[in-house]
């Protein structure tokens, strides 16, 4: 919804625009852009024809468009909804933008029905909320990690959303887990001991480099240790009725750029339920 | 003075406004806290004004969640003050309208128009605005010798600063007095012009006429406001406002980093101080990568030696000394590209967790170290 290049980045290409491309057999991406779904919008719902340029009518559309509340929005929330109507895709997934935006656009349909009552747009709000409303269609994932920030964002995010809309958030998935994370409590606690360094240097010999390996295990056990006190936080505030799955961190130098992290974050969802933590 | 105290000093000492800008999830409002602690202790008298503080942080300096209620933080034996606010974007806009309105009436009427609330926190940008507003009110009050605020973090962060101007350039479009009215050709009985008709076919007339109305009352404002955002335009060009971005060392946040420096250099502010927070410690990580080479095969004697619980958990520490010394690699990267935009360039050590209270807080800011 936001594309800031990286979806072109993460797929290995060099851009990302309003036509759907099928860049892997079954995967088509797209970069929203209010403009193109404008003049789409005109060209489907009110049967206008708009020949040539779009930014005179786009510039007086985009002056109202910020004044009217919800406009915008559903030019956005309109087409990927349009999309899922016409049954072009088994499944339609959204990078949605930040939390507050986000929350406005999902929610654009019901802010419009209250605000307008006549007109193509009053019309048009009915079913885009059947399909938004109904969870067996429409579900929201939050996106989070393990800080305390994105965390008190994702318990907000969820109060905002159910003050705006009946869309319910699905699932959450925790980003950028810690590897130490799944160390086991004993273990934990066996690094503590004031004596471990010894033990080990004992059979390995070189004990100044055991000493350093291990204290930057530490620091890894510190950093997930405040990660836990966060998704503790989390669960506290989701119960069990929302899964939540962890990610970790993923390998290599550049984290979150090359192509292939993708695939690699993929492969960790694709595993057991952690819910249960 | 030791070196951290002057960290501070080189980002606040000559300034009355420093503003924050960075991307999201960098400590960018505990960055603010910290360096507002910082120079209350030093004697100034300081206002931090930030958008969204982290919870915790606001629950433990007594921050309201909502409303623009200025706390002072309780700082024992500093000779200075520090007060904390948040920025309440729905507040501030009526605070705004009561200021502006030329008489009580109008001001009743706009607060009462039922777009007003689903306006306000949409229309150019007016959150930007909004703080804008907020930070020059602060700011020439007279009551604080310094103020800092944190942006909201937004794709563009520095569009406070086109606040102003788009808000003059607002009141005095053409569109606006088309929708108004103008005196001329109201917005209803040119419903022949083609946008008109698509708009009406689209909002609906109803709509339309609504937001004519709202405008028409809102239009009432210009002069005040107007006159304040040349105000707020002339504060944020003044040399005595300083300019920091704050970044962690991740490419992502670079990335963005890297977008508002060269946006601020585009205005011609002066050059922006740059602080990289939430780094690997340095202290922590000397020697990490011979020492990995030496423990090459550590892992196989202690299986060997039938210490398979130490051969798991060394294991797990070459795993995080991989991640660790890539993670200094990127970040050593960011440091010489970050000098590469400003000469003055601080880092912070990442912590266990996110400061809460003022102790933390001052220790965050005594640990700010000049990047060579």
């Amino acid at each position: 919804m936001d594309d800031k290049g990286s979806l072109a980045t993460y797929l290995g290409r060099d851009a990302v625009g309003f036509q759907p491309v099928e860049v892997e057999p079954g995967l088509f991406v797209m970069a929203m852009n209010t403009e193109d779904s404008l003049r789409e919008y005109l060209r489907l719902f009110v049967r206008v024809p708009v020949i040539g340029s779009l930014a005179p009518l786009a510039r007086i559309f985009e002056f109202v468009a910020n004044a009217a509340p919800a406009v915008k929005e559903i030019l956005a929330i309109g087409k990927i909804c349009h999309e899922v109507r016409e049954n072009t895709y088994d499944l339609i997934v959204v990078d949605a933008e930040a939390t507050g935006h986000f929350v406005a656009q999902v929610s654009a349909p019901d802010a419009l029905m209250r605000v307008v009552q006549i007109g193509v747009v009053a019309d048009q709000t009915a079913w885009m909320r059947e399909i938004l409303h109904d969870a067996a269609r429409t579900t929201v994932v939050a996106v989070t990690t393990a800080e305390e920030l994105p965390v008190s964002e994702t318990i907000e995010l969820r109060d905002r959303l159910r003050a705006a809309t009946p869309t319910p958030i699905g699932a959450i998935v925790v980003n950028r887990v810690n590897p130490a994370f799944t160390m086991s409590a004993d273990d934990v606690q066996a690094i503590a001991g004031a004596g471990f360094v010894d033990e080990v240097a004992a059979v390995t010999g070189a004990r100044d480099s055991v000493a350093v390996v291990v204290d930057a295990l530490k620091l890894a056990i510190e950093r997930a240790g405040y990660q836990q006190s966060n998704l503790t936080d989390l669960h506290a505030a989701f119960g069990d009725d929302v899964a939540i799955r962890l990610v970790g961190e993923a390998p290599g130098e550049s984290s979150a750029t090359a192509p292939g992290v993708s695939k690699w974050i993929a492969d960790q969802l694709g595993g057991a339920d952690d819910s249960a933590r | 003075m030791t070196a951290h105290a002057d960290a501070v000093a080189a980002v606040c000492a000559d300034a009355s406004l420093v503003v924050l800008c960075g991307p999201g999830g960098v400590g960018k409002t505990t960055m603010a806290a910290a360096l507002g602690a910082s120079m209350a202790r030093r004697g100034r008298n300081v206002l931090v004004l930030t958008v969204d503080p982290a919870r915790r942080l606001a629950g433990a300096l007594g921050l309201a969640d909502t409303g623009n209620v200025e706390v002072r933080v309780d700082l024992s034996n500093a000779a200075g003050t520090l007060t904390m606010a948040m920025i309440d974007t729905h507040a501030s806009w009526n605070d705004m309208i009561a200021r502006h309105a030329p008489d009580a009436a109008t001001r009743d009427k706009v607060l009462a128009n039922e777009l007003y609330a689903t306006l306000t926190s949409r229309f150019v940008h007016s959150h930007d605005y909004v703080v804008a507003d907020r930070l020059y009110e602060a700011h020439s009050s007279g009551r604080f010798d310094l103020v800092i605020v944190d942006t909201p973090p937004s794709r563009n962060a520095l569009s406070i600063l086109d606040a102003p101007k788009r808000m003059q350039q607002f009141f005095g479009s053409r569109l606006l007095r088309l929708l108004t009215g103008g005196g001329q050709a109201s917005l209803l009985n040119i419903a022949s012009r083609p946008f008109f008709l698509v708009a009406d076919r689209i909002l609906g007339a109803r709509f339309l006429q609504d937001i004519s109305e709202f405008f028409t009352l809102f239009r009432t404002l210009e002069k005040g406001v107007v006159h304040h955002a040349r105000g707020i335009d002339e504060v944020l060009s003044s040399p005595a406002t300083r300019f920091v971005v704050v970044s962690s060392g991740e490419p992502v946040a670079l990335r963005e980093a890297k977008h508002l420096v060269g946006a601020l250099d585009a205005r011609g502010t002066r050059r922006a101080a740059v602080i990289l927070n939430r780094l690997t410690p340095r202290r922590r990580t000397a020697g990490l990568d011979a020492a990995v080479g030496a423990l090459g095969g550590g892992v196989d004697t202690l299986r060997a030696a039938g210490r398979e619980r130490d051969a798991r958990i060394l294991v797990h520490a070459l795993t995080a000394a991989d991640r660790t010394l890539a993670a200094v690699r990127r970040e050593t990267g960011a440091v010489a590209t970050a000098r590469g935009w400003s000469d003055v360039v601080f880092t912070a050590d990442m912590r266990g967790g996110d400061p809460v209270g003022v102790g933390e807080l001052m220790q965050l800011a005594d640990s700010l170290e000049r990047a060579d």
